[in-house]
């Protein structure tokens, strides 16, 4: 699926990258606790948080990830728009929960990044 | 820090200050990549190296990140200013954390970080004093692949 598609699913709006909505996108990760981002999500998956500071851009910069999904209608900060700009990193804003956003892109196939923890990497 | 370093470089990180925190290392994994430095390998260093800032940035007055670079591996070396850890074994669980609210509130502090470090290094050494400071050396081991197309060290 594309960022396109995510972004239909969500109805999202896109607050940065919209010349990046036609990148491949199969898993996701779903967390609020940048820690345990750092510590579970997978490279080209898309990360769906409620957080809005710039560290989770930062976050996602680090881990390769494709995109940043906000949910719960979130809208970072400019400081965090003007960071992921400069890192080219999408970010969408749905207003739909993080159990909604999970459970829609799921129906539609994508994945978790990882199924569950333990002996993963 | 080893011998025969290809690329060596330190890099200050002001404590406190959440507003950079990330910065070293962004500025590490671009180096890493143009050095050619695999890509599993730049992720595994860039984790652990920012993992090492939000510690500096969260618990410590100010501290350093030396990057360097061998044929074999990628060596980080982080020194601070900060509390010191009075028991290691303890600090490196999982779940334990002393963080404050304001760190929590950016999105860290769940404990996870040195036992993150530990996952994506393949050697990792703490030595701490209590009210002087914590050294943090880790190791990620660089293989080349085309020599060892089924070792895959680094599945730790």
């Amino acid at each position: 699926m594309t960022l396109k598609e995510v972004q239909d699913i969500l109805e999202a709006e896109v607050l940065v990258g919209r010349d990046q909505l036609q990148k491949p996108v199969k898993t996701a990760f779903a967390a609020d606790l940048m820690s345990d981002v750092l510590a579970f999500a997978k490279p080209d998956s898309l990360l769906l948080t409620g957080l809005t500071n710039p560290q989770v851009v930062r976050t996602a910069d680090i881990l390769d990830i494709t995109a940043i999904i906000m949910v719960r209608g979130k809208k970072p900060s400019e400081e965090t728009i003007k960071l992921a700009e400069e890192l080219k990193i999408p970010i969408l804003s749905t207003r739909y929960i993080l159990f909604e956003t999970s459970g829609r892109l799921h129906a539609k196939g994508i994945t978790g990044c990882i199924e569950k923890v333990g002996g993963e990497m | 820090m080893r011998e025969s370093s290809k690329f060596e470089k330190s890099f200050d990180v002001e404590g406190g200050s959440f507003q950079k925190a990330g910065n070293v290392s962004g500025q590490i994994k671009s180096i890493l990549k143009d050095l050619g430095v695999p890509t599993d390998i730049v992720r595994k260093v860039a984790i652990i190296c920012y993992e090492s800032e939000i510690n500096i940035v969260s618990y410590a007055k100010k501290g350093t990140i030396t990057l360097a670079v061998t044929d074999n591996a990628v060596n980080i070396e982080t020194k601070d200013e900060g509390p010191g850890i009075p028991d290691i074994d303890l600090a490196m669980k999982e779940g334990y954390s002393t963080a404050t609210a304001a760190v929590r509130e950016m999105g860290f502090g769940a404990g996870m970080g040195l036992a993150n470090m530990k996952k994506y290094s393949d050697h990792l050494i703490i030595t701490s004093e209590v009210g002087v400071g914590t050294c943090v050396k880790m190791t990620v081991m660089n293989f080349p692949k085309l020599l060892h197309p089924d070792l895959t060290p680094f599945n730790i």
